[in-house]
């Protein structure tokens, strides 16, 4: 619990002087995530603490370097909770770390992404500068949405310092319930119930069963759970835990991960060279896994025929691109955005793209 | 150099899409805050992408400035044109491509209006969510440049968090693709950051929205209150209560009675604030919310409270919150709508100041708000006709929007910056901010050709001001002179 701000700037500003690329850390639970690490290091964990919790604006502010436990065990306490789900993959992981990443949970595609919740955010760009956008409050456009850019961009237009991010209620009750499916039937069903208002908040499907999690007042789970049929999966709690920090049997391998994310409906038709245990369907159909040997460009054309793109989550060769390419135009605009942010190129260079 | 202008876009449009006389000209002088008006060099209408990118890249090598247009709806002047620029309306490009029921998204060109996608999916039971109170004219490429928001945003989220994919041109001409039917994007979060770029880094030419499934049932508790700060209370005590209303809105007396004499809906007149809660979702959720809110409610102190009993009952409840505005209007010749918002516990404490202000410049008030998200449209009285009136409401309504930062919030919510908040974003930003905006909108236009001018104050203009933002301390903008 220190706010170590005024040594960050420091640090960065020392950076630009002396042109040192940074390695921005901060739980370091996503070492293995984006492209090789390079640079000198940044400890960002010591900025930690929550400065400001809002319960009944539903907003929080927390450092950076404020542990995911720690902000859960906060808002649990007025019956509060991040509303996209962060995995933690591994205990030490910070919230600075989650907002670069933009990781979000299985409730994602019901409840939004991290980048949907970011409220304002404090940051220090490459050249050491101290900026805050964003604010406190619900809604907010005043200047340009640097907070959400932020999401997602790994540390490479700027150091995060602080983050304000919108919380929601715990649902009262929730219920898990399976229906045998193969993966085709899965992605029907889910997107079936996806198109009505009952309250699921998670879908998911290993090509035997489709599981279903419901949540919301006890009236509302029963009456969905009549809806939707099949049985209920006793130990559901547990399963969407292990299914958020891939700690379910599937993600046990050393084959390079691979992360499609995909419109909802798109068919199921495995790729050539796998087979369906190779797979796992999350996001009611959205985001689909797969662990495999196969070329990063073959699975890359794969998912843009579906109408998606894939990364590169896990292992594989991470010297070479593992996030999806950018046409030219897009990437141009990419590198002046990263100029505009972080002129000399310091900060986690190459962590995302080669280039940036 | 505007000869050569004219007869370059002449030839790149046929006759009746490009206007010139002034007489064409008039009704683009403005956007939906008429007090600022300019007629711009002229109005291109494309009807095709390659007319829009070729007007866009002539445009870059004549130098001149783009002005994107839709519906002209905005309340902030950021489609106000100037005399130099060409404003590129959006109208043709009004044609809805494709729904896809499946994916539950709906794929349109700019220029369709927010209605129209909810009025073309709702034979598959699906709408779009985002409703701001000028929906059935405001356009989906304004939407998303203001990242607008409406009623139900507390729970289902502003424009940013419904839409998932953007094609929008560069002031090279060149098409770039955001996302798609996917639920992220590839790269930096560009689409995140064109939502509320006014125009400034891009002419978005395509949108898909995610639709969502029409909630099984709504019901609203509308709540009587005859203390403003007791409904303040209460708005944030149905949140601490564990409770996501799909909307949660408010009015003070002035704005009561305004909406009952135009509306007739049956609002007491006599009571300080109404608040109106609308909870939805299947049957069974509603109706173990509803009590709860009308729990929590009258727990606050509320004199009487109703809930809807049904859809009819539910729409009358919100017919006079949503004639809000042209009922005001009746009230008096002008009014100025303003947009700040705050922390919603600090809503009693603004509300003192204002009306203290508001008799202190002899112009009256009335409050309508997102109470839910702490949006607050006070809506000052007042006739432009009156020599120095509109100074003085301009007056006033910087106070107000120096009062919204002051106590932790923001000086626009929803309607954005356009050419009406420049000073405030002075106060609300610092120089290194500030330049950091420049230095973006440097990414995506060097030349700074489109819509110039707007929604970023240049460094320049807030020293002259004199606005003391004070960031960590120090003075802003110490290199500069004072004047
Ligand atoms: C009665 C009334 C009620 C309103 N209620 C609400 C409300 O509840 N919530 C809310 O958020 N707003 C509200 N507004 C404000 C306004 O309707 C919104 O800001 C709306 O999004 C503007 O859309 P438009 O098509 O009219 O855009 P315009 O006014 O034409 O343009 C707005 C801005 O967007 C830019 N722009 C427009 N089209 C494009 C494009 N294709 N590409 C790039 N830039 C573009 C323009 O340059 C300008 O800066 C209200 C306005 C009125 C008059």
């Amino acid at each position: 619990m220190a706010d170590i701000s005024e040594k960050l700037q420091q640090q960065v500003m020392q950076a630009y002087e002396n042109d040192t690329p940074l390695n921005i850390i901060g739980g370091n639970s996503k070492a293995w995530y984006g492209r090789e690490p390079q640079g000198e290091p940044l400890y960002v964990s010591g900025h930690s603490g929550i400065v400001n919790d809002m319960p009944s604006e539903l907003v929080i502010t927390v450092r950076a370097g404020t542990k995911l436990s720690e902000i859960a065990g906060a808002l649990d306490k007025h019956g509060q909770r991040l509303p996209f789900d962060p995995p933690y993959f591994g205990e030490d992981a910070t919230i600075g770390g989650t907002v670069a990443c933009n990781f979000s949970g299985p409730r994602r595609p019901y409840a939004g992404s991290c980048r949907d919740f970011m409220l304002g955010c404090t940051m220090l760009n490459g050249k050491g500068e101290k900026l805050r956008f964003g604010g406190e409050v619900m809604k907010n456009v005043a200047g340009f949405d640097v907070s959400r850019l932020m999401a997602g961009s790994m540390g490479t237009l700027g150091v995060l310092l602080d983050v304000s991010l919108k919380i929601l209620p715990h649902r009262l009750a929730e219920q898990t319930v399976v229906i045998d499916a193969g993966f085709k039937q899965a992605i029907k069903l889910m997107n079936h119930w996806a198109g009505t208002p009952l309250p699921v908040t998670a879908m998911c499907a290993d090509g035997n069963l489709v599981y279903f999690r419901i949540c919301g007042t006890p009236s509302a789970v029963e009456r969905s759970m009549r809806d939707i049929g099949g049985s209920i999966y006793e130990d559901g709690k547990a399963f969407w835990k292990d299914l958020r920090e891939h700690q379910l049997d599937f993600f046990q391998s050393d084959a390079p991960l691979y992360r499609l994310s995909v419109p909802p409906a798109a068919a199921f038709e495995p790729l050539a060279g796998t087979t369906e245990h190779d797979w796992f369907v999350g996001w009611g159909g959205a985001q689909r896994w797969l662990k495999s040997d196969v070329d990063f460009a073959v699975v890359q054309s794969y998912a843009q025929k579906l109408g998606g793109h894939a990364k590169l989550l896990r292992g594989g060769d991470r010297e070479a691109e593992v996030f999806p390419p950018l046409a030219p135009a897009l990437m141009a605009l990419h590198k002046q955005l990263k100029h505009s942010f972080d002129p000399k190129g310091l900060l986690n260079p190459g962590r995302m793209y080669k280039d940036l | 150099m505007p000869a050569q202008l004219l007869s370059s876009l002449a030839k790149l449009l046929p006759e009746s899409a490009l206007l010139t006389s002034e007489e064409a000209l008039r009704p683009y002088e403005c956007d939906g805050l008429s007090v600022y008006r300019g007629l711009p060099f002229a109005v291109a209408l494309p009807e095709t992408m390659e007319q829009a990118q070729s007007i866009i890249q002539l445009c870059k090598q004549l130098n001149t400035p783009v002005i994107a247009r839709g519906a002209g709806t905005g309340l902030a002047g950021g489609a106000m044109p100037t005399k130099d620029a060409v404003v590129l309306s959006l109208a043709k490009f009004n044609q809805i491509i494709e729904v896809d029921v499946d994916n539950r998204t709906a794929t349109v060109q700019p220029g369709v209006r927010n209605l129209a996608i909810s009025e073309a999916v709702v034979e598959h039971g699906l709408y779009y969510a985002p409703d701001p109170s000028s929906q059935i004219a405001c356009t989906i490429g304004g939407n998303v440049a203001e990242n607008s928001g409406g009623v139900h945003c507390l729970k289902y989220g502003l424009t940013v968090h419904n839409v998932l994919g953007l094609k929008f041109l560069t002031m090279d001409g060149e098409l770039i693709e955001l996302g798609g039917k996917a639920l992220d994007n590839a790269g930096y979060d560009v689409l995140a950051l064109l939502h509320g770029s006014e125009g400034l880094l891009g002419v978005i030419v395509e949108v898909t929205v995610k639709l969502l499934p029409k909630p099984e049932m709504a019901q609203v508790c509308m709540a009587m209150f005859d203390d403003i700060e007791k409904a303040g209370q209460a708005v944030c005590d149905v949140i601490a209560a564990g409770i996501v209303p799909a909307g949660l809105e408010m009015m003070d007396s002035l704005a009561i009675q305004a909406a009952e004499a135009y509306a007739q809906v049956g609002y007491p007149t006599d009571v300080a604030a109404i608040v109106l809660c609308e909870v939805d979702g299947t049957a069974h959720g509603v109706n173990d919310y509803i009590e709860k809110v009308e729990a929590v409610l009258t727990g606050a102190g509320a004199v009487e409270t109703r809930i809807s009993q049904n859809e009819e009952q539910r729409l009358q409840f919100w017919a006079g919150r949503k004639a809000a505005f042209p009922a005001v209007g009746r009230l008096a010749p002008d009014y100025y709508c303003m947009d700040g918002t705050i922390p919603k516990a600090r809503l009693a404490e603004v509300l003192k100041q204002i009306a203290a202000w508001s008799d202190a410049f002899g112009l009256p008030v009335a409050n309508v708000f997102h109470a839910g998200d702490g949006n607050m449209h006070p809506l000052i009285l007042y006739d432009a006709n009156k020599a120095g009136e509109l100074e003085k409401t301009e007056a006033f309504g910087k106070k107000i929007l120096e009062l919204c930062v002051q106590v932790g919030g923001t000086i626009t919510g929803e309607h954005g910056v356009g050419v009406e908040k420049l000073d405030a974003m002075c106060v609300q930003f610092g120089k290194t901010e500030l330049e950091q905006f420049f230095a973006i909108k440097d990414a995506f236009d060097d030349k700074r050709l489109l819509n110039p001018g707007k929604a970023v104050p240049t460094l320049h203009r807030c020293a002259e001001l004199g606005r003391m933002h004070v960031h960590n301390g120090e003075l802003p903008h110490p290199e500069l002179d004072r004047f």
